[in-house]
């Protein structure tokens, strides 16, 4: 249970605005979701450059000796830039290899996301405080997904909270409450998805992100997902151009979106919607149950 | 003419899987292609209070003289929010049950026998009567996935609001009258048709999960200036996950109800095949608590199953602030009455089996609205009932706590303590009697 | 920053006070407090920018306007009072209400006017899903459309859609009335295409002249929604609609 932010530019002249705006959404999702939060930010970098972030779990991790090993195992420089307890890896090699390697090899810390737009953080704790200590409000982008967390059936850590991101550049961001995640995650796992939580979230980004291998597009896989899996949900996906939405067929969990020339907005609460420049003059809508939307960057 | 005749008679051999209860209950499917309703709370045998025994005194421990040494009993909800928390005098409180369920010269006794003793009734689906507020010193109201009978000036003149996410008989389930029950006073209440069977939201309906909770907690308390307790109420299914959301979005006081509660009315499927025994629910709430910090800060009240003041005390020695009594009350007030034996013979059953309160014709008057039925019921009298009742279960609670050396009942621990069988030692988290062992704890 | 001055404790039994409400300056908490000690009076609430149960609870002789967008229910439970949202409102709004006046010149989110049992609300845009859940007596007029699962187990009160309505209207209806002027995506179970009677057009000419549409819409060219009645009681025969 949880609230969802997401903030898609569609003008390039905003991208120094990104962090900024976000965090000031996420601000007013802090109720809904008091235990925990994190974000992920799309920098529209095209370097050629993997990126993986990952977290340590419990006290500090040598993240340049991790370094080190990881280039080591892809055959490729690794270079590291550390933030609090957060670590982003920088390569040229492999980036999926390089993700996989460190959550089989690395356990006293996780995986975030990989891809190279996409940098993931997350916090346990008050969600204005995570914000301030990674830096959302200095970060810019193209888009960004923000989540704070109100944990229902599993533990509060940081693995547990969103976005899960299971694919390069895409990240997933829940509201809601899955019901048939178990026997899923066991099937995925046959597929050769690699699970770091108990938490129903991390299930259906692992699925999405098996139906994109298997040669769904976003937006068939995110309609394939109506039916494959069960219980209450509000869906937010980040990919490298853009972000989709999906709400279920019963659409119990709140939801409004707005757009205007400049952005595409999504919010659990109108009021997270409210900061933005333009709202007054904003289109302002309910997304359908059962309909994918998708906004992507040309 | 042998006494070891070949052909001898062997005696009839029932099926434990195919009983006899199970043979008929197949043939009534059969017959009618409908589901079995009935009330009452699950009625097969689980692991319960009985399974676990207090210590007592010892060379250790030593005991509170009764009467002079006083062993308190009371307890006030809604430390954390409200303006105007409130205080019973005893641990005990009366569950949430309708008028519509319940007749209303039942409403009234419960109201009478809950006030002389200085605790709380409870409304149910369909909301408030005069009656009930009028006899009941301290009221909370509920508001339930249905909704029938809400309205802001009777959540005005309550005491606590109850937020109902569910009941231990049917966690998931929405409430149930059939149209046998649903009299003209009833439908006014309830702005239904009279004489239909009434189909009941299982969800609310403008609020799903715990983070829209929230602010549906705080609308009533806007709606009420902050004034009053909000309970939130949840059939034990996963209690350490619901304590703590409960906690987060905002409740005073969680209220957990073991699937030996009761009901008016509902498949008897849901009943015995939904939710979790009482005994295993407290544990797991109170942990949940602990680890938020707010144990005794956000007060636990269990129900679900609790008959005597060995119950009461064994519910708070495993962490709960109170417990509630359902089935109990109406059987103080005397729902299967002996005195009423011919009629339940007419009807198929016997006294001490009667469970069919769903079809409202309750020879006690109690879960009936028939008036030639009802009028058996005298609330004064009936009310005197309840509160000898809850008179014995508070003595009974003190008499144990004082013999485990306490001053007041909230001092019961886990540690005085202990179990007969492996699944109520595994259940309550405490050792198995004359050993230390606790199954899942090294 | 010192509070706006608009005690009302010191105000006398029915006199009534215009007073300017500013939530960039008071909280919802100091607002609702306000209002609940009065006794009526026209207020102008600013700055809601989707705060949650602003003026909900309110009991009298109220003239309310809201100057933006409001959060979750908005009007809660409202007695008497008239109360104008210039803007949009979330899930919720005057839900449970008891009677007044709320007009939502905006679009609703989900459950507007949920268990309603009195009154009238209007909006001039969009209902989402769940429009009128559990009515119980309120009148619900919605000038642009309704979402899926309108009308779910009303029980009595009317609701009046010039625009369309979405899957599954009136599902489980019991005895509210429907009426659509647009496309119906689906019926609910029980729910069923009656007769335009000449009581009902009146009724229905009643809630469009309350809802400040003149001779301009045509209650011709509206479709009446309501109970088969075939779910009251069970039968086993009904078992696909449960």
């Amino acid at each position: 249970m949880c609230g969802i932010v997401g903030l898609f530019l569609k003008d390039s002249r905003l991208e120094p605005e990104l962090g900024r705006l976000t965090a000031t959404m996420l601000a007013e999702m802090c109720e809904r979701g008091p235990d925990s939060a994190g974000f992920a930010v799309y920098t529209a970098e095209r370097t050629g450059i993997s990126k993986i972030c990952a977290v340590a779990r419990k006290g500090a991790v040598q993240w340049s000796q991790v370094a080190k090993r990881l280039a080591a195992a892809v055959g490729a420089n690794v270079g590291i830039e550390e933030i609090e307890d957060h670590a982003i890896f920088k390569t040229k090699g492999d980036g999926e290899a390089a993700r996989a390697w460190l959550i089989d090899n690395v356990t006293e810390a996780t995986v975030l996301s990989q891809g190279q737009s996409i940098e993931i953080f997350k916090g346990v704790g008050d969600p204005n405080r995570i914000a301030e200590r990674l830096k959302l409000s200095e970060r810019r982008g193209s888009h960004a997904i923000g989540h704070t967390r109100m944990a229902t059936e599993s533990a509060v850590t940081i693995a547990g909270s969103h976005p899960f991101s299971t694919g390069e550049d895409t990240c997933l961001v829940h509201n809601g409450s899955l019901s048939n995640h178990n026997r899923l995650r066991e099937r995925l796992a046959r597929h050769g998805e690699r699970f770091q939580t108990e938490n129903d979230s991390e299930v259906a980004a692992a699925y999405l992100t098996w139906r994109t291998r298997e040669g769904d597009s976003l937006k068939q896989a995110l309609q394939r997902s109506l039916t494959d899996l069960d219980g209450f949900y509000t869906f937010v996906v980040g990919t490298r151009d853009g972000f989709a939405v999906l709400r279920d067929t019963i659409a119990c969990k709140p939801a409004v979106m707005a757009e205007t020339d400049d952005w595409a907005a999504f919010g659990t609460e109108f009021r997270a919607l409210s900061t933005l420049p333009g709202i007054d003059v904003a289109r302002i809508w309910e997304p359908e149950p059962a309909t994918v939307y998708v906004w992507n960057r040309a | 003419m042998s006494g070891d005749d070949l052909s001898m008679h062997t005696p009839p051999r029932e099926s434990a899987t195919f009983d006899r209860h199970v043979i008929a209950e197949i043939h009534r499917a059969a017959a009618t292609g409908i589901y079995d309703i009935r009330g009452f709370g699950a009625k097969r045998r689980l692991p319960h209070f009985d399974d676990l025994l207090f210590l007592g005194a010892s060379i250790s421990r030593y005991p509170l003289e009764g009467y002079r040494e006083k062993c308190g009993t009371e307890v006030t909800l809604g430390t954390r929010f409200a303006k105007k928390p409130i205080t019973l005098k005893i641990p005990i409180t009366i569950a949430g049950m309708s008028f519509g369920s319940l007749s209303a010269p039942a409403k009234e006794a419960l109201g009478r026998g809950a006030s002389a003793v200085g605790t709380s009734t409870t409304t149910g689906d369909g909301g408030m009567t005069a009656e009930e507020r009028e006899h009941s010193a301290l009221l909370v109201y509920q508001v339930l996935p249905s909704r029938y009978g809400m309205e802001p000036d009777q959540l005005r003149k309550a005491d606590a609001i109850e937020v109902v996410v569910g009941q231990g008989a049917k966690p998931g389930g929405g409430g149930m009258l059939l149209g046998q029950k649903i009299s003209d006073r009833v439908a006014a209440m309830r702005t239904l048709p009279k004489g239909i069977d009434q189909r009941s939201a299982c969800r609310h309906p403008d609020w799903t999960g715990p983070d829209d909770l929230e602010i549906k907690i705080r609308e009533l308390r806007e709606i009420t200036d902050w004034e009053k307790p909000v309970y939130v109420k949840v059939g034990a299914a996963r209690p350490y996950y619901d304590t703590a959301l409960a906690v987060k979005s905002g409740a005073d006081v969680v209220v957990l109800d073991g699937m030996q509660g009761g009901t008016a009315a509902t498949q008897d499927v849901f009943i015995e095949h939904c939710g979790i025994p009482t005994l295993a629910a407290i544990r797991p709430a109170v942990k949940a608590l602990q680890e938020l910090d707010m144990h005794r800060k956000v007060q636990l009240i269990v129900s679900g199953g609790i008959r005597s003041g060995a119950d009461v005390a064994k519910a708070l020695a495993l962490g709960a602030d109170a417990v509630s009594i359902g089935t109990a009350a109406l059987i103080a007030l005397g729902d299967n009455h002996p005195r009423w034996e011919a009629e339940y013979k007419k009807m198929g059953t016997t006294a001490g089996c009667y469970d069919d309160w769903h079809a409202g014709r309750d020879p006690a008057g109690i879960t009936t609205q028939d008036p030639a039925l009802t009028a058996r019921l005298d609330p004064a009298l009936a009310g005197k009932r309840l509160a000898n009742y809850l008179s014995v279960l508070t003595l009974e609670c003190q008499t144990i706590a004082r013999a485990n050396g306490k001053s007041h009942v909230h001092n019961l621990e886990p540690e005085d303590l202990v179990a007969l069988t492996v699944e109520a030692a595994a259940m309550a988290q405490v050792p198995l009697a004359g050993t230390s062992w606790i199954p899942g704890q090294s | 920053m010192a509070r706006k001055a608009s005690s009302t404790r010191s105000a006398r039994p029915g006199q009534h006070r215009n007073s300017v409400l500013d939530l960039a300056r008071l909280t919802v908490r100091e607002v609702n407090q306000l209002l609940h000690d009065a006794d009526g009076g026209d207020f102008l609430i600013k700055n809601p920018r989707g705060a949650h149960a602003i003026a909900a609870g309110l009991d009298g002789p109220f003239g309310i306007t809201i100057a933006g967008h409001v959060g979750y229910y908005c009007a809660g439970m409202n007695k008497e009072a008239s109360i104008t949202v210039n803007g949009n409102a979330g899930t919720g709004v005057a839900e449970n209400m008891m009677s007044g006046r709320v007009h939502v010149k905006g679009d609703v989110s989900q459950s507007a006017g949920a268990t309603g049992c009195g009154g009238l609300l209007i909006v001039e845009g969009n209902a989402s899903a769940r429009c009128g859940i559990s009515l119980r007596g309120l009148d619900i007029v919605v000038k642009g459309s309704v979402g899926h699962m309108s009308a779910f187990m009303a029980q009595v009160g009317r609701l009046v859609v010039l625009g369309d309505a979405g899957d599954a209207l009136g599902d489980s209806i019991y005895e509210a009335r429907l009426y659509v002027r647009g496309k119906t995506k689906s019926l609910g179970s029980d729910c069923v295409l009656k007769d335009m009677g000449d009581t009902h057009k009146a009724e229905l000419r009643k809630l469009l002249d309350a809802a400040g549409l003149g001779g301009e819409v045509d209650v011709s060219e509206f479709s009446r929604y309501g109970s088969a009645r075939k779910l009251y009681n069970f039968h086993v025969e009904n078992l696909g609609s449960y």
